[in-house]
């Protein structure tokens, strides 16, 4: 396969004995959305998470635009983990607790060393695109709702303009008009720079309408 | 009249038990290190004086604590004595936090055989006796306020490591930090901003909670002749050298000492406990909402 991608290939996981995902293969394309389905317990998030370089397959690779990415988390460099973002399910648990919402938006750029005038601006443009208003920045999380604190997360995870954008049941929280907003806000970032996506989730009315394909883990 | 009195006592409730503990035991304290901080200056005391004319005096006006059989003031001697068992105590405490933090926060970070080996060595030195491992290293050093420090700093740390670390472990698994690593922070980042801060609020409250114990531990120390040379005031010291005059009749030569030790010891106890009730953020967070 060519071209820009992210791709699992032939890859296992493993919790102790417990075996997660046997052989799987994944590939998302760039503009490309693509759909996860599976029961509880099918490795979804576990993919997800492989796929975010966060966790290391046990046999397999995950490569990133043609390169085999070898290593996990710090192994990274810096270049090829903000290409790809993940969006957590619960916002709350993905939150800094001491963290006000700006300094967590802002915080993927200030880590990797842009100075603190230019990471205010972008957090304000995200904010404005996520629909953040510039009083629920200066809270911190538990002073917000959860729908505000994962449009924050959204901002986040948009902050690198990632290649990717992985969302783990990133709307199974929300509420129906707020659930409508970040897919929308999601659609269009994908449009204009695009960005491959993969959508995990239960509901397959959800993943009907806004995936290209779906790929189903049972 | 009664009615006014009625709504003032329906005001009361506001005062919910555990405040008015912390509020008592604030005051203790205030008193005490007040007491501590103006001795030297309101009543200063010239630690090898003795007055053999004023030996076992009952509690008066002029002594009311008694003397003891060396016919020095009990209450002025325990006020001396407790000066040097807080200061003990904190720098103690501060000794086992610096150890015990550092540590911990080795083993939670690296993990792995840093982890494994730091943890080991942590279990073998609490199968040992801690006043005994304490008792060894004063005798190893000349008997002095920093010889008491480092036994009872040394033999602390443990709990303090184990704290740290079993923080630093479930943080280090939470999905913000996941969502930290994936953002391209480094591992001096996640490290410095987003787990030492949550840990240092547990680490002080360990240090707080660990004065009191330490305050015993140089009593401990001191009662059994390790502590401070005989002359100066300590209140382990105190206790000991009361002994002699509890058979005489003088209870107030032991009994004094022993109660400032407990009484502070408590009140600090009591405040660290209020102060840890209000730590958890959730409670914070109902607070402020």
């Amino acid at each position: 396969m060519t071209g820009r991608a992210l791709a699992a290939c032939q890859v296992s996981a493993s919790y102790g004995s417990q075996r997660v995902l046997d052989r799987v293969d994944l590939h998302i394309a760039a503009g490309e959305t693509v759909g996860l389905s599976g029961p509880s317990g099918s490795g979804k998030s576990t993919l997800a998470r492989l796929l975010a370089l966060l966790h290391r397959p046990d046999s397999g690779h995950v490569s990133l635009d043609g390169a085999a990415v070898t290593g996990t988390r710090h192994q990274v460099p810096v270049a090829m983990r903000t290409r790809v973002a993940i969006l957590f399910q619960s916002p709350r648990a993905a939150t800094d607790p001491r963290l006000t919402l700006a300094e967590i938006i802002a915080e993927p750029l200030r880590a990797t060393g842009t100075p603190a005038e230019q990471a205010r601006e972008r957090t304000a443009e995200l904010a404005d695109t996520v629909g953040l208003t510039t009083d629920l920045l200066t809270r911190r999380p538990h002073a917000v709702s959860d729908g505000q604190l994962q449009r924050a997360c959204l901002a986040r995870a948009l902050v690198h303009r990632p290649a990717y954008l992985l969302c783990d049941e990133a709307t199974a929280m929300l509420d129906a008009s707020t659930q409508a907003h970040v897919a929308a806000v999601i659609g269009e970032y994908q449009r204009r720079h695009s960005a491959g996506v993969l959508v995990i989730s239960h509901d397959a009315a959800l993943l009907a309408r806004w995936a290209d394909r779906v790929v189903d883990l049972s | 009249m009664t009615a006014a009195v009625l709504t003032r006592v329906r005001r009361l409730p506001r005062l919910r038990p555990g405040r008015l503990g912390a509020t008592v035991a604030g005051t203790v304290l205030a008193v005490a290190v007040l007491a501590c901080l103006l001795a030297p200056v309101l009543w200063p005391l010239d630690q090898s004086a003795i007055d053999l004319s004023q030996t076992r005096l009952a509690p008066s006006a002029a002594h009311p604590a008694g003397t003891d059989d060396l016919g020095r003031d009990v209450l002025l001697r325990s006020i001396y004595g407790l000066r040097v068992s807080l200061l003990v105590g904190v720098f103690a405490a501060l000794v086992a936090a610096v150890i015990g933090g550092a540590v911990g926060a080795l083993a939670g970070t690296l993990g792995g055989w840093v982890d494994r080996i730091l943890m080991r060595l942590v279990d073998t030195i609490a199968a040992m006796p801690h006043l005994l491992l304490g008792i060894f290293i004063v005798a190893m050093l000349r008997p002095s306020l920093g010889a008491v420090v480092l036994s009872v700093g040394l033999t602390h740390w443990l709990s303090t490591a184990r704290i740290v670390r079993s923080e630093l472990l479930s943080l280090r698994h939470r999905p913000f930090i996941d969502a930290a690593v994936s953002g391209g922070a480094g591992r001096m980042r996640v490290l410095t901003r987003h787990l030492l801060p949550h840990v240092l609020p547990r680490l002080a409250l360990a240090t707080t909670l660990m004065i009191p114990h330490a305050v015993w531990h140089e009593t401990a120390l001191s009662f059994l002749g390790l502590g401070l040379p005989p002359h100066l005031a300590s209140l382990g010291n105190m206790i000991n050298d009361g002994r002699g005059s509890l058979l005489a009749g003088a209870w107030w030569a032991s009994l004094t000492p022993g109660l400032v030790l407990i009484v502070v010891t408590l009140a600090l106890a009591a405040l660290t406990a209020h102060w840890r009730d209000h730590l958890d953020p959730r409670v914070r967070a109902e607070l402020q909402l």
